[in-house]
């Protein structure tokens, strides 16, 4: 696979002197689902802003389909639909006018069909005549990403698109979402709910006071940086746990029924041979056993931790 | 050239003039029938001529040129200062467009409007007072390059604002004054030498004796020099524009 955007050595210093992006190097894959991980503040909208043209770069360089961001602006952007993160929409225009003016400010003959499909991918059809001042928060959200889809991207950027939105427009989202992966388009998203990049991303990326951590597929970083944890369901339940255990990294659950051993994947042993062995010579009998790997949600609040 | 994208810009900030026909069109006609009424009848009864014109006809392109001036600023300080404040200008800097494109879509859009209420003036004007265009060419070109002019500096002033007192205190603070010292209701001539020179240093007057110069033949200074200024604000006004979209001045941090 080719990268599609190319970030090379991307620094951004704010006016004020706050740098909210130290030295970012980053290859975004054609045709990937690309989640973007970061806390409050990381630099998730700044480096989206930088590649679409709303914020000036500081240091470094990206390209996009091998034109550059600055120099070779129109290809750039032509390729790119942006649904920000603010909810910043026209307020007298009507539905259908807002999202037709953004297909001919990216240069596109008008094709009422295309909007036509759009709109109702979006459950907006029905609104299409009315003035955006009189639409929900929820629904204002669809017209940024109908505007966004009005121009036929190849690259989609999503920063925050589901804050605030129902569970319906959500399922809605990801459904076009992944129609427009298979249809070959790139998509860039940002996003709290750690969960839902787990279920769309194909590679995340963790960003964290301006620096990236890191990018993985994401289930190889499941893999790598995930921990298992088995749960012993006790037949009687203990007081403390025994001496005979103390060298397995074991813990007891409150009420004594339950002992939680922790163990690495990556590491060549995971020691449940030994401990069933321990637990079996100091007689403890088990009715049930089960084991858990750790969310992405996990994995990320302890990268931002160590990282910070 | 991205060229649907300035016709993208250009219908949308006409159709924002649509929704508001009341005030952009309206507005404009009836104050300057307001002028016509006050200044033509009260002080026309006593200056009955000026240079062989009948004052209510002799104001007429002085209360054309006010109404374009302080529309175009209006309307093109406007027309880019609320997406900014509102955000939406977040697509125009994404979009592929290029500045000069961005600038002919607002600046263009604001320029047709107030060329539009210029001319409704006018022709209200005519069921007042007699009209004479003795040269409709000349008049035209003024028009046109006067409202493009204005358009550019209002377009400035809505980059420049960050707050909407700033919008308004330019127009008030500056235009204003210098449309009514620069010769739309009398002519320079009539003023002491003293003010007459000080009226030379209005950019005003130049526009206005050129413009009337191409209803009745008279003006206060000679035509080129009325086309030398209105070509200089211009190249000016091109001039800190392009500097505004190099440096992305108030648009991009
Ligand atoms: N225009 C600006 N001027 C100065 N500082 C800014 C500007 N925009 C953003 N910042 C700062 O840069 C940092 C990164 O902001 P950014 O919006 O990129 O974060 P983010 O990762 O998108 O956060 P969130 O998850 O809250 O959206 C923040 O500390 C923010 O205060
Ligand atoms: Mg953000």
């Amino acid at each position: 696979m080719r990268p599609i955007i190319s970030i090379k050595d991307l620094s951004k210093t704010y006016k004020g002197g706050f740098t909210a992006l130290k030295d970012i190097n980053l290859e975004i894959e054609q045709g990937e689902i690309f989640g973007l991980l970061g806390p409050n503040g990381a630099g998730k909208t700044t480096l989206i802003s930088i590649i679409c043209g709303i914020v000036n770069p500081g240091q470094g360089s990206v390209t996009v389909d091998g034109f550059d961001i600055i120099r070779d602006y129109r290809e750039t952007r032509s390729r790119i639909g942006l649904v920000p993160q603010e909810l910043t929409t026209d307020t007298f225009e009507t539905v259908w006018h807002t999202v037709s003016y953004t297909r001919g400010l990216f240069g596109k003959p008008a094709s009422p069909g295309h909007i036509e499909k759009v709109l109702k991918a979006l459950s907006l059809w029905d609104k299409k005549d009315s003035t955006i001042m009189t639409l929900s928060g929820g629904m204002k959200r669809r017209v940024l990403i109908a505007k966004a889809l009005s121009h036929e991207p190849e690259i989609l950027f999503l920063d925050e698109p589901t804050a605030g939105v129902d569970v319906e427009l959500r399922q809605d989202m990801w459904n076009i979402v992944r129609e427009l992966r298979s249809s070959g388009v790139t998509i860039i998203l940002t996003t709290h709910y750690i969960e839902e990049a787990e279920q769309m991303a194909d590679r995340i990326g963790v960003i964290n006071n301006g620096e990236i951590i890191v990018v993985e597929e994401k289930k190889e970083l499941m893999r790598k940086l995930g921990i298992k944890r088995l749960t012993l369901d006790l037949q009687t339940s203990l007081k403390k746990i025994p001496a005979a255990l103390k060298k397995h990294k074991l813990d007891l659950s409150d009420d004594g029924k339950h002992l939680v051993y922790t163990y690495d994947t990556m590491a060549e042993r995971t020691g449940i041979t030994a401990l069933l062995n321990d637990l079996g010579k100091s007689g403890i009998k088990f009715k049930d056993i089960h084991t858990k790997q750790s969310s992405l949600e996990e994995i990320f609040v302890t990268l931002v931790k160590r990282s910070s | 050239m991205n060229w649907r994208a300035i016709l993208a810009i250009y219908k949308f900030e006409m159709a924002r003039t649509g929704r508001t026909l009341g005030q952009s069109i309206v507005s404009p006609v009836i104050s300057t029938v307001l002028y016509f009424v006050v200044f033509g009848s009260a002080i026309g009864s006593r200056i009955t001529e000026i240079d062989g014109v009948s004052y209510g006809s002799f104001i007429v392109p002085g209360l054309i040129m006010l109404s374009i001036l302080t529309q175009s600023i209006a309307n093109a300080s406007f027309g880019i200062y609320f997406p900014r404040f509102v955000g939406t200008i977040f697509e125009v800097l994404s979009a592929p467009v290029s500045f000069l494109e961005i600038v002919i879509g607002y600046v263009g859009a604001a320029a047709t409007k107030s060329m539009l209420v210029g001319s409704i003036i006018l022709a209200t004007a005519g069921f007042f007072v007699p009209l004479q265009i003795a040269h409709p060419f000349w008049m035209a070109l003024f028009l046109v390059l006067t409202a493009v002019t204005f358009s550019l500096f209002g377009f400035i002033i809505g980059i420049w604002a960050d707050n909407f007192e700033k919008l308004q205190i330019i127009p008030l603070l500056v235009i204003t004054p210098l449309v009514f010292l620069g010769g739309s209701f009398y002519s320079i001539s009539m003023l002491p030498p003293f003010w007459q020179t000080v009226s030379l240093f209005n950019p005003v007057v130049y526009l206005i004796s050129g413009f009337r110069w191409s209803f009745y033949e008279i003006a206060d200074v000679s035509l080129a020099v009325s086309l030398g200024m209105i070509t200089f604000f211009l190249a000016a006004c091109l001039t800190l524009v392009w500097w505004i979209f190099r440096t992305g001045y108030q648009l991009k941090s």
